[in-house]
């Protein structure tokens, strides 16, 4: 078994997995109707002061902008659609480029450079668990109007949502990432979260500063165009839910159907025989009841 | 009294509401937008952080804006993890907000050459048991691979000669080849069906062993692969001709001059059907037309539906020009039906 796919070379198409756990990691990376959660590669250009945390490949990509080939080539063999790439020098101190892949191609990237930086180590409170899945929040208007800054949003929404999950524990919600755009700038915080006693139900909700925060200022972009990103955002068909004709719901729950039937002749109705009720040939009238319709009538259950 | 009590009461709850530290409301101007299946807050708000106290202005804009999250998420619908005494545990709705995708769309896969001879035969999938019991070794073992029932072909020590083959022929290089042939023709059958399953310019590669129809769909796709769609390619010289353009009657380009005689007939023909009294359509023949063809059209539905059922995977040519015709025509008929009904009245 293996898939076709326009950026895999003829040898690896034609080459079948020889083991049943090799066909599946190729059927783990192969496109599905619900995807896997996103993979990230962290990236950086070989600096002086090191850096607890992973990077890989720091030789061979040195500008994202420029060629992007290799980046690609990367993220197709670690299967990660998102990366962060971060260097500096002269022209560019700071330098954040973080970015995202469709089909293993860049769709959009975006430069970034930090003003302030106050790390994780600097602040000394108790930090939350890892992989707890953050609350997001974007403050600014500049969000919405500007393109760059819309795309801004979805791909660091993107980033940090984590996996999708069909149920949370409330008291669990610990980690909050706050964005604000203003003056031009973005400032990034992350808060841990305490919930305390309110008169009501809904916690009262108090915040101490936790992780990394950043100052950040938009430097170059390279986005997708509208149909390429248009097309990334197509949903499979399969997932949509099926929407019943003939079934509405009002404000209070209640739920209408509808049933549509052939135009009735109401004399030739046939309905409950009353004897006592028998009126006199000229004057008949029929009772008024429900249930009993001619024969050719849709009906909805 | 009474009234004093209620004013007491009414002056005590106002105070606790007041109380900053304990409240969870939270004014804003424009409501928050919420994606609770994302976890997130969208505040459209200008922010007025700016300044010198930014830090902390900053931190009380975000406790705001988490606290209608929290709000929102309380407000979902929950229940108790793992029984009763289990952490309390919310319902999240479907993330809202469109997050592009990290690879194309699936495509499902055309069936192979087998599949869509058993779906014509109605063949279809027997579970097969995994182990089979060996009468030699008296055990259960599996169908086929390391210890198989039936002992491994290749070990045999003696191959009897079949009744009929050649006496002097040695049949364990018979077998061997015989093996080797069976690999060869499935892994043939293989490529073939990823092949079959291409697009019609993903499939093709640029070796010398390529069938006739293979290489005519590459010579295709060749052509048309130019800026202006292959309109100004020459032809090869042993290729055929161009089919000539279809179009309706509308993009049909015939030459400027051409044919000085159908040009003069065509014109001629065009002055005297304007200089006639008579209506160009006949009202009766358009509207038997009509009703014949939707007719026509309702017992191919009805025969449609029935051969779909029985067998799904033969294809039927679709009437893909009939409804587009007949709209045309019956407008046009409704259209000249009300003119004289007017024209009798007044």
């Amino acid at each position: 078994f293996c898939f076709i796919d326009r950026t895999s070379t003829s040898s690896d198409c034609f080459k079948k997995p020889k083991t049943k756990r090799a066909k599946r990691f190729l059927e783990k990376r192969e496109p599905k109707l619900t995807e896997n959660t996103k993979n990230a590669i962290l990236i950086k250009v070989i600096q002086k002061i090191p850096n607890p945390y992973l990077f890989f490949f720091r030789k061979n990509i040195t500008r994202p902008f420029e060629d992007q080939t290799s980046l690609e080539f990367f993220s197709k063999k670690s299967d990660c659609s998102l990366f962060l790439f971060g260097s500096h020098n002269k022209k560019r101190p700071n330098n954040l480029i973080i970015g995202r892949m469709f089909d293993y191609h860049v769709l959009d990237m975006i430069e970034l450079g930090i003003e302030k930086f106050v790390s994780l180590k600097d602040i000394k409170n108790s930090k939350c668990p890892e992989g707890t899945k953050p609350m997001l929040i974007f403050a600014g208007d500049t969000f919405d109007l500007n393109e760059e800054y819309r795309r801004l949003k979805s791909l660091l929404i993107d980033f940090f949502r984590g996996p999708t999950v069909p149920t949370i524990r409330l008291a669990g919600l610990e980690y909050v990432l706050h964005f604000t755009a203003m003056d031009g700038k973005i400032y990034m915080r992350s808060y841990k979260v305490l919930l305390k006693k309110s008169g009501c139900k809904i916690p009262r909700i108090e915040l101490e500063e936790m992780g990394p925060s950043l100052d950040l200022v938009m430097r170059r972009t390279h986005l997708a165009s509208e149909d390429l990103y248009k097309l990334s955002l197509k949903q499979p068909k399969a997932l949509k839910p099926k929407k019943k004709k003939n079934i509405s719901h009002d404000v209070f729950g209640t739920s209408y159907g509808r049933i549509h039937m052939q135009k009735q002749d109401l004399s030739k109705l046939q309905t409950r025989k009353m004897k006592g009720l028998k009126k006199r040939p000229a004057a008949k009238m029929t009772e008024e009841d429900e249930g009993i319709s001619p024969k050719k009538s849709k009906s909805v259950l | 009294m009474a009234a004093l009590c209620v004013e007491e009461l009414l002056a005590r709850a106002e105070q606790r509401e007041a109380e900053p530290h304990r409240s969870v409301a939270v004014q804003k101007e424009l409501e928050l937008e919420f994606d609770l299946g994302n976890l997130l807050a969208l505040d459209r708000n200008p922010p007025r952080a700016a300044g010198a106290q930014r830090e902390s202005r900053l931190r009380s804009l975000a406790r705001d804006n988490t606290q209608l999250l929290v709000a929102q998420l309380w407000g979902l619908p929950a229940g108790r993890a793992e029984g009763a005494t289990g952490p309390l545990v919310a319902q999240l709705p479907e993330p809202f907000y469109r997050l592009p995708r990290e690879k194309p769309l699936p495509r499902p896969r055309p069936p192979t050459r087998w599949e869509q001879f058993a779906r014509l035969k109605g063949i279809r999938r027997r579970k097969r048991t995994s182990l089979v019991w060996d009468e030699a070794a008296k055990q259960w073992r599996r169908r086929w691979g390391y210890a198989r029932a039936g002992g491994d072909p290749a070990r045999d020590w003696l191959i009897e000669v079949p009744a009929g083959a050649d006496p002097n022929e040695d049949q364990f290089a018979k077998r061997l080849r015989d093996k080797r042939e069976k690999v060869a023709r499935n892994e043939f059958n293989r490529l073939r069906n990823i092949a079959r399953g291409a697009l019609p310019g993903r499939g093709l590669h640029p070796t010398g062993h390529q069938s006739r129809a293979e290489l005519g769909r590459a010579t295709q796709v060749a052509r048309v692969s130019t800026a202006s769609l292959g309109r100004f390619q020459p032809r090869l010289p042993k290729e055929p001709a161009a089919p000539p353009p279809r179009g309706g009657k509308k993009r049909r380009f015939e030459p400027l001059l051409g044919d000085l005689a159908a040009e003069r007939s065509r014109q001629l023909e065009l002055l005297r059907g304007l200089g006639s009294k008579k209506p160009p359509l006949d009202l009766t023949r358009a509207v038997n037309k009509q009703l014949r063809e939707e007719d026509a059209q309702a017992a191919a539905g009805k025969g449609k539906k029935r051969g779909q059922r029985g067998k799904r995977g033969r294809q039927r040519p679709g009437g893909g020009k009939g409804p587009a015709g007949g709209k045309g025509k019956k407008g046009g008929a409704r259209r000249q039906q009300q003119r004289p009904a007017g024209r009798k009245r007044s």
